[in-house]
């Protein structure tokens, strides 16, 4: 095979901190293409007559578009593409889980690598992020108040489309900043809170306020907001509350929900306590339960914080592992270990409460379950224990109640996810919802198209309506 | 509760409000750095994060005659509930105390609004030398009919309460009082477990059935960061001193 025949197949790789030097920092993981890497790598790009990833983008970027602007070096431009549909381009071009939607679908990946997608977007938001952001002329205001109740990916999209519309937007958050799991939950390596603020920012400027510390539910309810004259809400609250396991001494000290751990190293930055009054007790031997991107930030942040060994156990193996490759890649690169085809079964803990010992049973794959994926089923007295003294409980998130709670003629299904159609309108006129709170597992770009989507059918309701 | 854009989420009650003028009040004691920032605050000064009210209103129905225990500064949080329960149509019957007399705290609001009153300071510079739950023995000893039990304090005193109470069926609700962060539901850190069910102090609670708590776990959940609120507040009393 020729040098030039093989350059086309393969892509540029992100440059990246040394793993040895990463896992004594917080400083983001993948440091971004310089513009000749991001033009060589826009070159490899065939521009389909008929391009496949733009149908594989839930925001509906024209991407052949923005990588041909890449290719001509008008990077303003490529950025201007960026921005007419995606909100947040600096963000979803780190956390998008781009192997499963645009590029899975590209046409080189028939022979070699495919487009690399998300680290050209990466670069070109980073590059305007550097310029300056312009503040993009909005449509003439309607007059109409839409309430958005969450401040996360599908908030923050759904309040800057309407905004961009006309519409009057304000989002309530119920922490004291914006950007819900953008800023709780995704660790600074991975996406830095600079970048988040930023992005947050960009959507301030379109003309969406954002109003802090206020809990939906219970400072206010959404029947309230609507007899103070808002005309439509969207409800992107996320799923909020975390799911235990409900094995014996699962509550000992030393377990941790990966929300909890999460908001302690994230949100409030514990790892840089006491400087930050918030602390975090992280020990030497932590084991991680689950096998999405939530327990990959949480084992590689008890990795930054000091921990000697750090063991990822999930239930059923790597194949049905649900994060992101890339970020596997990453946790293997750093050394946490993964012990597949395991599962927990109890916690033991020492006198004065503190865990100790973590049983778990090996598991093997029976025919699929509902979800598609093989079942894992026990293998009988197969009980082993790992000795931890911290454990991390990552296995997902059950929706908050205090919405459905508080609120009139709002249906929910009998896990309590809102119910909605396909343009995420709930079963309460004038309300939409989207994101983690309505059923089927979401990620931050899954709640950005539904932001999106809901966004327009909100306009038209708001345009039949005047 | 965020006092400054470094400062951790802290959980506090309020004792008070006044809608009219867009106030409310709040009573803690100076334990750890945040309270003791706190409690260095002057008229005028501003905290830079303040949401709620949040967790579950209390249950506020005619029982009878409800006994309040209010131990140290949970007498702040008992204060709005005996206000209530009096509003409700309750005799009410309060207990409270603290370590000594300069401690106890909202002694004469709360005799406005009980119909019989004590005190107990562990030293004795007050009313009884002992403990609140002593008074509570003798009342039951003494056949005073009482049909229930609001009793808000450190863990210790509400566990008490609740083994005084439980063989005498005298229901009892405890306002518990766990290490929490967000205080939304969010992180579980809170979690209790009250008659074998694991619940949310921040969101299904605060209150609980003092019958069914596991006061153990409580007990032992909180001291998880013992050390580091130690460090915490030595650090910034170091800074104090040096700044001096």
């Amino acid at each position: 095979m020729s040098a030039k025949r093989e350059m086309k197949l393969r892509r540029m790789p992100m440059p990246k901190q040394p793993p040895e030097k990463r896992i004594r920092n917080f400083e983001e993981v993948a440091l971004g293409y310089m513009p000749e890497q991001a033009i060589a790598e826009a070159k490899r790009c065939l521009q389909c007559p008929k391009p496949f990833c733009k149908l594989g983008c839930p925001v509906w970027i024209d991407i052949p578009a923005f990588i041909d602007a890449i290719k001509q070096q008008n990077f303003d431009k490529a950025a201007e593409i960026l921005r007419d549909k995606n909100n947040l381009p600096a963000i979803t071009g780190r956390v998008c889980p781009q192997e499963d939607q645009c590029e899975k679908v590209c046409v080189l990946s028939k022979a070699g690598d495919p487009i690399a997608i998300g680290a050209l977007e990466r670069f070109v938001a980073d590059y305007e992020l550097k310029r300056g952001l312009k503040i993009p002329s909005v449509a003439k205001k309607t007059g109409k108040r839409v309430a958005v109740v969450g401040s996360g990916p599908a908030g923050l999209t759904v309040a800057g489309d309407l905004a961009k519309l006309g519409h009057d937007a304000t989002i309530f958050e119920a922490l004291h900043i914006p950007g819900g799991v953008l800023v709780y939950g995704i660790p600074e390596f991975r996406l830095p809170k600079e970048i988040v603020r930023a992005e947050v920012n960009y959507v301030k400027s379109l003309g969406v306020k954002i109003e802090t510390n206020m809990i939906i539910g219970r400072i206010t309810t959404i029947d309230e907001l609507f007899e103070n004259g808002f005309d439509a809400a969207f409800i992107g609250t996320g799923a909020g509350s975390p799911r235990f396991m409900g094995i014996l001494g699962e509550s000992l000290n030393g377990i941790y929900s990966a929300n909890e751990f999460l908001v302690r190293a994230v949100l409030m930055k514990a790892y840089r306590f006491p400087e930050f009054d918030t602390p975090l007790k992280v020990g030497k031997r932590v084991g991680v339960i689950g096998g999405g991107n939530v327990a990959m930030d949480a084992a590689r942040t008890a990795l930054r914080l000091g921990s000697e060994n750090v063991t990822v156990v999930y239930r059923r193996s790597e194949t049905e592992l649900p994060a992101r490759l890339e970020e596997v890649k990453n946790a293997k690169e750093e050394g946490i270990e993964f012990r597949m085809l395991t599962n927990p079964v109890r916690f033991l803990g020492n006198d004065a409460g503190w865990v100790q010992k973590m049983e778990c049973l090996r598991m093997q794959l029976g025919p699929p379950d509902e979800s598609g994926r093989r079942r894992p089923i026990p293998i009988e007295d197969s009980n082993f224990t790992i000795e931890v003294d911290t454990a991390i409980v990552a296995i997902g998130q059950e929706p908050n109640p205090l919405i459905r709670q508080t609120t009139s003629n709002l249906q929910t299904d009998e896990e309590g996810y809102i119910i909605v159609d396909e343009n995420f309108s709930t079963s309460k006129k004038g309300v939409w919802a989207g994101g983690d709170i309505v059923p089927g597992e979401a990620t931050v770009i899954q709640a950005m198209g539904a932001g999106k989507r809901a966004a327009q059918d909100i306009d038209r309701y708001l345009r039949d309506q005047a | 509760m965020r006092i400054d854009d470094k400062g951790e989420r802290i959980p506090l009650t309020i004792s008070k409000s006044n809608p009219e003028e867009g106030t409310i009040t709040v009573v803690c004691q100076e334990v750890g750095k945040t309270t003791r920032q706190l409690g260095m605050l002057r008229e005028g000064d501003e905290v830079l994060d303040l949401v709620g009210p949040l967790g579950r209103p209390s249950e506020i129905l005619k029982f009878g005659t409800v006994v309040i225990v209010g131990g140290g500064v949970g007498t702040a949080e008992a204060y709005p509930e005996a206000c209530a329960l009096k509003k409700a149509g309750n005799k009410i019957i309060t207990i409270i105390g603290a370590r000594s007399k300069d401690l106890l705290i909202l002694e004469k609001e709360m005799e406005e609004v009980s119909d019989q009153i004590y005190i107990a300071t562990d030293d004795g510079s007050k009313g009884h030398h002992g403990f609140v739950t002593d008074i509570l023995v003798r009342l039951i000893e003494a056949h005073v009919k009482i049909d229930r039990v609001v009793a808000i304090g450190p863990t210790a005193m509400m566990r008490r309460v609740a083994d005084i109470t439980r063989p005498h069926q005298i229901k009892t609700t405890v306002s518990l009082n766990p290490i929490m962060l967000d205080a939304t539901g969010m992180c579980g850190v809170c979690r209790v477990v009250v008659g074998g069910e694991t619940k949310f102090a921040c969101s299904d609670g605060p209150a609980f059935d003092a019958h069914l708590v596991d006061f153990n776990l409580l007990t032992a959940r909180q001291r998880i960061y013992l050390e580091e609120e130690k460090s915490s507040l030595q650090k910034f009393e170091k800074r104090g001193q040096n700044l001096r």
